[in-house]
């Protein structure tokens, strides 16, 4: 039997490339983002990372909600709970109950898992912005240096190696000396917030910097570009809608594995004294508190120190997973 | 060519796919009386070498040392040469990517050699170009109607009926499908994206298509279709074309002059027909006797020529003519005198002391 579509010479064969499209239906292409949101759906272990800090990013916001029915006010002391003469609570396990989810804190009897709680705002809120802060100043010095060459090139590069030799650590131990209680019309939580994340955004551009200089610089070879530049567009033009697109990408996984990073820098300035002062709970001050008391008190320094390690862990995760979802060649 | 190969639909007539000013019906004049659309004039463009902590300019890259030719309105110019003979870079410098270091393009009776990228934007509608590489001349994060409506979207035009209706009868024009309008470059294959690629060369109505090896990444089975298609769009819409390409047989069949460049310059320059029949300089005759043939009867009474060495450095070319130090009839002169290019015959021009086939 011979097919009849097989007749030789016949019709169906003059247009090999025009693909036909029945019915006339309008045709949705699938965007890399979308394919990349397809690959990531896929990926459960960065799946689980997403949800980690999504469950994180919650509890920070609804902090006093979740304190108001699991624990007490993060600042109020419970002496009650406390051994007069061994000065850490009563009781086993460091006085974990159904009342004190996490236990108390030695000598005041805080309520560490109100602390631990609350400490998530500042741990998120300092990250987020200092990653913002560096994605910004990163992103846009970047692509100027990939994008023009030459002496801004330099400029910039020399820059970004002159920020990466600072001894960042010992100017912020030094700057918090120095700067009062009250500057730029900041005090208190506030101020202090500011000025981490400023001391952290600056330290941490130039690692986005050089990454997004060496993406333009091999975008700027393609054909594309040349495409833009003959058809009369102007560097504004090709920078924001030709380049930018495909530097999301980047942009993207590189500030989602910097925000593990800043957790910890933010972690290990209030670890140092330099970050958030106390009353207020921070975990790397908390950590910083329970290193007298580990051997007899472990879950003082257990529950601030697991809190960072997921949060890092799940940031890392699900950073290395939106890496291989929008570049699988990186795998 | 039939017109309906490049399309679902028969061809929209030349002025409704963007509304421009209808162009003129593309004539045909005698040979002698042609009009020259671009001239270029001693063009050359020489890249700088720098080295060093001050970078200082430590030599030049030859890229391209002087040519002098012209594009008459209508017809095809190949360029061919090896690679790395300055081909892309004369591309290039005709569409104003690059500027050159010395001599003058002077398009449509205006001197564009040297105008700055504000002035040359108008101009731009009016020189166009296609690109080698399909895989990157296609912006993979925008879909096929932002990439062939880019062009509207920065000269400022608005054609009738909406950028979305133009570009859908651009794709019309080349041979896709409008419902692809919101597909992304990377869901096509080779010859499609070139496709889409040429619908964003004629967006605008260019007078001059300078084509970089349009056909050279695409499979042999789809370089034809290209080819085709863009034979078909001169006809149709009375393009010009500089078209360059190392592929002797596909430069043979749609060209109707050709210059053969090597090293930066142009050694001959004639008619299609004249230069494949009779080449006049040896290095033309070496390059199509590497031409494959298919018909193998002939073979015999072919002569195939060997060029011994590679092609001298762009660096440091050598003086005078400077394919002497592989040319097999080089005697002393060829390495002090310049061999000036001459018409030696009608509409053949050629830079040699001991040309090939000149007429008695």
């Amino acid at each position: 039997m011979t097919a009849p579509s097989d007749v030789p010479g016949s019709a169906v064969h003059a247009e090999p490339e025009a693909v036909t499209v029945g019915m006339g239906t309008t045709i949705q292409g699938r965007s890399l983002g979308a394919i990349a949101w397809r690959r990531l759906r896929r990926d459960r272990v960065a799946l689980g990372g997403a949800a980690v800090i999504v469950l994180l990013v919650l509890v920070a916001i609804f902090a006093p909600l979740i304190v108001a029915l699991l624990g007490h006010p993060p600042l109020d002391f419970h002496y009650e709970k406390i051994d007069p003469d061994l000065q850490v609570a009563n009781g086993p396990f460091g006085g974990i109950s159904h009342d004190f989810l996490f236990g108390v804190e030695p000598v005041n009897g805080r309520d560490i898992f109100s602390r631990v709680v609350y400490g998530s705002r500042i741990s998120l809120l300092i990250a987020f912005l200092a990653t913002l802060l560096a994605v910004l100043i990163g992103a846009v010095l970047g692509v100027v240096a990939g994008y023009f060459g030459g002496w801004v090139d330099t400029l910039i590069s020399r820059t970004m190696d002159v920020f990466l030799a600072f001894p960042i650590l010992l100017f912020a131990l030094a700057l918090a000396g120095i700067i009062p209680d009250k500057a730029f019309g900041l005090e208190g939580d506030a101020l202090r917030i500011a000025l981490i994340v400023v001391i952290i955004g600056f330290s941490s551009w130039p690692y986005i910097g050089r990454i997004i200089r060496g993406q333009t610089l091999s975008l700027r070879e393609r054909e594309f570009v040349d495409a833009a530049r003959s058809l009369g567009a102007r560097s504004p033009r090709i920078l924001f809608t030709e380049m930018m697109p495909n530097l999301v990408a980047p942009i993207l996984v590189y500030a989602t594995l910097l925000i593990p990073t800043n957790i910890l820098f933010e972690a290990a300035l209030s670890f140092l004294g330099v970050g958030i002062r106390p009353p207020t709970p921070s975990w790397g001050g908390m950590l910083s508190d329970a290193t007298h008391w580990f051997q007899i008190a472990p879950n003082f320094m257990l529950f601030p120190g697991l809190a960072i390690f997921v949060t890092v862990l799940a940031f890392n995760l699900f950073g290395d997973g939106l890496r291989d979802a929008l570049d699988p060649r990186s795998r | 060519m039939s017109p309906d190969r490049t399309g679902t639909e028969p061809m929209s007539t030349g002025s409704t796919i963007t509304g421009s000013t209808p162009s003129p019906e593309p004539t045909e004049p005698a040979p002698t009386e042609r009009e020259v659309l671009l001239r270029a004039s001693g063009l050359q463009k020489h890249f700088p070498v720098r080295r060093g902590l001050l970078q200082r300019q430590v030599g030049a890259v030859q890229a391209v040392s002087g040519l002098d030719f012209e594009v008459f309105r209508g017809e095809t110019l190949s360029l061919v040469g090896e690679s790395g003979c300055g081909k892309t870079t004369t591309g290039r410098l005709l569409t104003r990517l690059i500027e050159p270091t010395g001599g003058s393009i002077v398009f449509d009776g205006r001197d564009i050699s040297h105008l700055p990228q504000r002035a040359m934007r108008p101009l731009r509608r009016e020189v166009q170009m296609i690109f080698q590489d399909p895989y990157s001349s296609l912006n993979p994060r925008h879909t096929v109607g932002t990439i062939v409506g880019a062009p509207f979207r920065i000269q400022g035009i608005e054609p009738p009926g909406g950028i979305r209706k133009a570009v859908q009868e651009l794709l019309q024009l080349v041979g896709l499908s409008p419902e692809h309008y919101n597909r992304y470059p990377h869901e096509f294959s080779g010859g499609q994206r070139q496709r889409i690629g040429i619908a964003r060369t004629l967006a605008l109505r260019p007078k001059l298509i300078v084509a970089d090896e349009p056909v050279s990444a695409l499979d042999v089975s789809i370089q034809a279709q290209v080819v085709n298609l863009l034979e078909d769009l001169q006809d149709e819409l009375g393009l010009t074309y500089v078209l360059i390409a190392h592929d002797l047989s596909v430069v043979r069949h749609v060209s109707d002059r050709v210059a053969v460049m090597y090293l930066g310059k142009i050694v001959e320059l004639g008619e299609s027909d004249a230069v494949y029949t009779r080449p006049m300089h040896p290095y033309t005759n070496a390059l199509l006797s590497a031409v494959p043939v298919p018909d193998t009867q002939r073979k015999t009474k072919r002569e195939r020529i060997l060029l011994t060495g590679d092609v001298p450095s762009p660096l440091n070319p050598p003086p005078a003519c400077r394919f002497h130090t592989r040319c097999w009839k080089a005697q002393d002169i060829c390495g002090t005198q310049e061999p000036p290019l001459v018409e030696l015959a009608p509409g053949q021009r050629v830079a040699c002391h001991f040309p090939e086939n000149v007429p008695a």
